[in-house]
């Protein structure tokens, strides 16, 4: 496959945050030490964890919210006029304000609790979709999209008689701008876009992408669940319609996620799932629905996820996400030039505005066996398809092995991963 | 069973020898019966293909690809499984598949496997079953003249 001259992929303009100083070594072994999981040992050696594209490890301080909650807080939220339900409200309705913040949105109400991005996507598939789409419309994603950007799009598709169109990328993992822009029509009802690659580490320029949709007057959900960890984040300022994330991938607990929407849409838009708490009045004959966010909330929420995710965003702040996104590109320089001197070693995806994930495979060893002879040396990285089988298609490879990093991964553990891939080359020759 | 050969690693010399030169991996023009097997976790694909006169195999092969663990089990399956009938094949993988799920803390596997006592080491590791196991599962499907593919999901 080479790179043909009108291959223009796309380039995502570095935000003007990415100035800021990065985290200092000295910082990040104090982090380090605020992390149980990361004093871990394996095979007599310190865990190198390296899988965080899958779940990033969780610090002490969300440890402790999640054991704070049971142990002092726990009850069931709104409604309640007792002490602890009116203590469980006011902290599962302060970590929603905390997130609006974190997020740039400009209403409290924007903020939706999921049990991930997954489920956001899903849930808008099914509301939003539903309502919008029809026999012969069309939905926009990328080659390079997660599962979750794609099977919720396909199931809307079939049920409606609609297609799902894919923008392609070029040989380094870049969306072709201008072959997005060629597909635009006047049946695309949604253009649904990842911002971070999880297979390729590719950051997309959503800013872009959504002027030229808004141009012509289409939505755009953006991905998040490999940038919100990783950048700093405003939806405002974006523009975008939808924005989702998961919280195991931003140092939270796992089954809870967020789904930013424009209120003016999640408004217009009909319940998901119905139930207690999304519900103003309800009789047989005729049940009103709650107004935005409670609306999309149905049933008793994940309280202790959202008041977990809600210490997790403190703690991001606490750092702030441009020196976290700054430190990251370090990591990631560096890593790179470990993996680019191993002979036989190709990185899949080398867009040129990458997040820290370092896909490779070797010429003689299957990613799958890379990774069990990792683990053998106490470094965990990621084997398979990464959940996104197009991406492979598209480089025509089965699976790659993965290492992706989070800001309390170190230079040192990435010499360590060099080190054992030279180990894993001695067996596979 | 010595210490030593219950602890053996998972990657013996004899399964990289197989992973680096696979035999009998070739298309067979007019097999008596195909299947094809899949592992979705790491993306792992293979096709067997089986000749059969008299109720006996006669003639097995395999393509695809795979990780080290299921390219060389794939492999080393085809050696062991000329000659025998359709009853001593699966007789023998649930043996085999015996071995390689028995409990490595309790008990010695079970023995007397000839050439597949190299993948002992795979009972250490649960996760890689499925490899040690996909061309097996696919190799019966293709006996048993089951049309879909086979999946380790």
């Amino acid at each position: 496959m080479s790179t043909k001259p009108t291959d223009v992929g796309a380039v995502d303009s570095p935000a003007p945050s990415s100035k800021q100083a990065a985290l200092t070594d000295a910082e990040v072994q104090k982090i380090r030490s605020e992390f149980p999981c990361l004093q871990l040992h394996r095979h007599g050696k310190r865990l190198v964890y390296l899988d965080n594209a899958a779940t990033t490890q969780k610090p002490r301080a969300v440890i402790e919210a999640l054991s704070r909650y049971y142990e002092g807080q726990n009850a069931n939220v709104h409604r309640g006029v007792h002490y602890l339900s009116a203590l469980a409200t006011e902290l599962y309705e302060s970590a929603r304000k905390r997130i609006k913040e974190f997020l740039g949105a400009h209403l409290v109400c924007e903020i939706i609790f999921t049990r991930g991005a997954t489920e956001g996507i899903n849930l808008v598939a099914q509301t939003f979709g539903r309502q919008h789409v029809g026999p012969g419309d069309e939905i926009l994603v990328s080659e390079m999209e997660h599962h979750s950007n794609i099977v919720p799009w396909q199931m809307l598709c079939e049920e409606k008689g609609a297609n799902l169109r894919v923008i392609p990328i070029n040989d380094r993992g870049e969306l072709l701008m201008d072959q997005y822009e060629a597909m635009l029509t006047d049946r695309t009802r949604l253009v649904s876009i990842v911002h971070v690659s999880n297979a390729l580490g590719t950051i997309n320029p959503v800013r872009q992408i959504i002027q030229i949709a808004h141009g012509r007057g289409i939505p755009v959900l953006v991905d998040g669940a490999q940038s919100a960890p990783h950048m700093a984040i405003n939806v405002a300022e974006l523009g975008c319609d939808f924005f989702v994330c998961s919280g195991h991938k931003m140092m939270g607990p796992t089954g809870i996620g967020v789904l930013y929407g424009r209120a003016e849409l999640l408004e217009s838009m009909p319940p998901w799932h119905g139930g207690g708490d999304m519900i103003l009045s309800v009789t047989f004959e005729k049940t009103i629905y709650n107004g935005i966010p409670q609306k999309f909330e149905a049933g008793t929420p994940h309280i202790e996820g959202v008041i977990g995710l809600g210490e997790a965003i403190n703690y991001l702040q606490n750092l702030g996400m441009p020196r976290i996104q700054a430190y990251e590109a370090q990591l990631l320089d560096h890593g790179t030039r470990v993996l680019e001197a191993i002979d036989g070693l190709k990185i899949i995806g080398t867009a040129r505005e990458k997040a820290g994930v370092l896909s490779f495979i070797m010429d003689h060893a299957h990613p799958h066996d890379i990774g069990q002879l990792l683990d053998e040396e106490g470094i965990a990285i990621r084997a398979g398809h990464h959940c996104a089988q197009p991406v492979m298609q598209r480089f025509q490879i089965p699976a790659t092995a993965r290492a992706s990093l989070a800001f309390y991964n170190t230079r040192e553990e990435l010499d360590l991963l060099g080190e054992a891939i030279l180990k894993v080359k001695k067996v596979f020759g | 069973m010595s210490e030593d050969t219950k602890k053996r690693t998972l990657y013996e010399q004899v399964i990289l020898d197989h992973n680096k030169n696979p035999r009998n991996c070739r298309l067979m023009p007019n097999p008596s019966c195909t299947s094809e097997g899949f592992n979705p976790l790491c993306g792992d694909q293979f096709t067997v293909f089986l000749k059969i006169e008299d109720d006996k195999i006669v003639d097995v092969s395999f393509q695809g690809c795979g990780c080290a663990i299921s390219k060389s089990s794939a492999s080393i399956m085809t050696t062991v499984l000329k000659g025998k009938t359709k009853a001593e094949a699966e007789a023998l993988f649930a043996r085999f598949h015996d071995m390689v799920t028995s409990d490595p803390g309790e008990t010695d596997p079970p023995g007397d496997l000839g050439k597949l006592e190299v993948f002992c080491g795979v009972r250490e590791y649960p996760v890689r079953v499925k490899c040690a196991t996909l061309a097996w599962h696919t190799m019966l499907a293709a006996l048993e003249g089951k049309n879909n593919p086979v999946s380790t999901e």
